[in-house]
């Protein structure tokens, strides 16, 4: 039992960080969708090419299924190619499509042959160890470890030959078109590399949740960090720490552990979502809040600074009447005045403001720009 | 006259199946026309696999099955997720590509957690999920039509008494909230209207099918018009073809199942219009474009002699 807890973690890693690394690249293209489109659409091609083998581990079911995934990529692009049908439109015409001939095929003909639509969808991690590779009586573990450590190592292969063409396809296209890249070529690898490892993942976590693979570690680190590298490394992180926090919720409560891992991923989404410096939420509601007190405290500080030295400053000064100079409300106003007394904008006479020096200079540099 | 004994004898349960996918095409088409319009044809594949967990906590906290409860769980969940990507668009340099990708994939995932626990408890047939994934358009009954019929009519009912409004937010937006139109209140309208007929659809086509009825009919209608009213209605009508025809293909031959027949009829009527519509469609374009290029000719050959 403990040497099968081990191999569907292991697996559950592999497997997250395969989907991870290319999922960095598609979420930077804004192609994130190609990859729900692919693993949805390379149905029919599994369908066939086990109609024709008879079994769901051979290799030809991972070569037939990633020729049907660059074959949808194909479509989509002739489909927005014609100019009749937008991007998003398109990837949603394709796949349905697909998938629909892949639902029907099975449903029609694979009524005598053991084909589980639920397995394809929904994947079963907790079988995959049972699956041993043998060879020569000794058993060498989980087939599916090698199927996916070997497109683990494809991946990594890939993106480390040509980090610096998919970099500069990523972020600037037309410049790598110039320099000679040829954009169109990287796109089609990374496509093929994307409908590879949907494929290789569907036998771990179906092709649904493969998605949440793909998107959300590479989602989550791009909230982290601002460099390319560190988002592949943060990625990969991300993706080992959801597999196994799935896993381990899954056994505790005895449920599906590719659905645990989603669920996962969606929560440690939501923590960094919420608690990461600079671009969280609680971040962004304070930085709000402090730009609305120092806005309101420049203005009062304009407002003073216009009037100061002039006839009417001891009326426009009055901190009873503020409010009205101002038009905001009385509560508001007093809670200004309060913020610029205690950063020293201005200082009290009596039922006066004045500006201090500090608070002239904040309201001319204000002015300035 | 062969023809018309058929459609007389056509078998009660048949018809009825009929008729309901046939109100589902057209709420669905129509009211898709805005979602493909705004560039959210995919919404709807999120907001139908967000659903899941929906049913499966209104299964749990109360314990039944009536289609009406888990209805409104599905809708209550899809419009959570449709809420959350468009925070997280709003609020991060996250694209809504990956947003989307994102919602749809975990809230999937979190409702199949859910549906193994209440498996686990036993009292959920394995029935539920195929069901909810690939819908079960054979067992439609008539109150299910009524549903469809109510729901779907005052969906498309509240869509025309805001027709400027919606017509405005989606070719410009930003000219509907500079006159003063509550963008972000009409937003989640179309967003409420789409998820009502994305549920209402689930029993028949399914969650992975489902974006299809909704982007299908709607670029089908987009070949033949430039006018959104027209667009809207030919949408509706494609969407029920597509329905009436998926049903009846289906039913000719054993083991086809309903759903996946009618995306592929509708899919059918996208291939027609892009190709035979009068000006956008391919051969227009192409015979267009060969007349020009004799014209052309013509010109050319007259100036140089």
């Amino acid at each position: 039992m403990l040497q099968g807890h081990f191999d569907i973690q292991l697996i559950a890693i592999v497997t997250a960080v395969a989907c991870a690394l290319p999922g960095v690249f598609l979420v930077l293209r804004r192609m994130t969708l190609m990859s729900d489109a692919i693993s949805h659409a390379i149905l029919p091609g599994i369908v066939l090419a086990f109609f024709l083998t008879e079994s769901l581990s051979s290799p030809l079911l991972i070569l037939a299924a990633a020729g049907t995934g660059v074959l949808t990529v194909f479509l989509v692009e002739l489909l927005q190619r014609t100019k009749l049908v937008k991007e998003d439109a398109a990837i949603g015409l394709t796949f349905p499509a697909l998938f629909s001939v892949g639902v029907i095929l099975i449903s029609r003909f694979a009524g005598n042959v053991h084909l589980d639509m639920d397995a394809v969808l929904l994947g079963e991690l907790a079988y995959a160890p049972l699956n041993k590779l043998k060879a020569f009586g000794y058993d060498l573990g989980p087939v599916s470890l090698y199927v996916m450590g070997a497109i683990l190592v494809l991946n990594l292969v890939f993106i480390l030959l040509f980090y610096k063409e998919l970099k500069l396809a990523t972020f600037d296209a037309s410049l790598a078109a110039t320099l000679g890249f040829a954009p169109a070529l990287i796109h089609y690898g990374l496509m093929t590399l994307v409908s590879i490892t949907t494929v290789g993942a569907f036998d771990a976590v179906g092709s649904i949740l493969v998605v949440a693979l793909i998107a959300g570690p590479p989602a989550t680190a791009y909230l982290m960090t601002d460099r390319l590298s560190r988002m592949l490394i943060l990625s990969a992180i991300i993706g080992s720490v959801n597999a196994v926090s799935g896993y381990w919720l899954a056994s505790l409560f005895d449920v599906s552990i590719a659905g645990a891992i989603a669920t996962t991923t969606l929560l440690i989404f939501g923590l960094v979502f919420v608690l990461i410096p600079n671009r969280g939420i609680i971040a962004i509601a304070r930085r709000q809040a402090r730009q609305k007190w120092e806005f309101a405290q420049t203005m009062l500080a304009i407002h003073l600074f216009n009037h100061e030295g002039l006839p009417e400053a001891e009326a426009e000064s009055a901190i009873a009447d503020l409010h009205e100079h101002l038009s905001w409300d009385p509560t508001f106003t007093n809670q200004v005045v309060k913020h610029a007394l205690n950063n020293q904008y201005v200082s009290r006479k009596e039922t006066q403001l004045a500006l201090t020096e500090h608070g002239r200079t904040i309201a001319q540099q204000a002015l300035v720009q | 006259m062969e023809n018309l004994s058929i459609l007389i004898h056509l078998d009660y349960t048949l018809m009825v199946v009929a008729i309901g996918a046939a109100l589902l095409g057209t709420v669905s088409g129509a009211l898709g026309t805005y979602a493909v319009l705004r560039r959210q044809s995919l919404l709807g594949d999120a907001i139908s696999h967000a659903a899941l967990p929906g049913i499966a906590i209104a299964f749990l906290l109360t314990g039944s099955k009536a289609p009406l409860i888990l209805v409104l769980g599905a809708a209550i969940a899809g419009w959570l997720g449709t809420l959350l990507i468009l925070s997280i668009v709003r609020l991060t340099r996250i694209k809504y590509d990956s947003a989307l990708g994102l919602v749809l994939s975990t809230f999937f995932g979190f409702g199949l957690v859910l549906h193994t626990l209440i498996q686990r408890t036993g009292n959920a047939n394995q029935a539920g999920l195929d069901t909810f994934l690939f819908g079960q358009a054979a067992t439609i009954l008539e109150r299910d039509v009524l549903t469809i019929a109510i729901l779907g009519g005052v969906a498309l009912m509240i869509m025309l008494v805001f027709w400027k409004e919606l017509k405005l937010l989606v070719f410009d937006e930003g000219f509907a909230a500079s006159i003063g139109l509550p963008t972000r209140t009409l937003d989640i309208l179309l967003t409420s209207l789409l998820v009502m007929a994305i549920v209402l659809g689930l029993q028949a086509v399914g969650a992975v099918l489902m974006s299809a009825m909704l982007v299908a009919p709607a670029v089908a209608a987009r070949q033949w018009t430039n006018r959104l009213r027209l667009m809207v209605f030919l949408a509706g009508c494609f969407g029920a073809l597509a329905g009436v025809s998926g049903t009846i293909i289906s039913s000719t031959a054993s083991r086809i199942p309903t759903g996946p027949t009618i995306v592929l009829c509708a899919t059918v009527v996208v291939g027609i219009s892009i190709t035979f519509a009068p000006n956008r469609g391919l051969v227009w374009d192409r015979i267009r474009h060969q007349r020009n290029r004799r014209d052309l000719k013509t010109a050319t050959g007259r100036l140089l002699k």
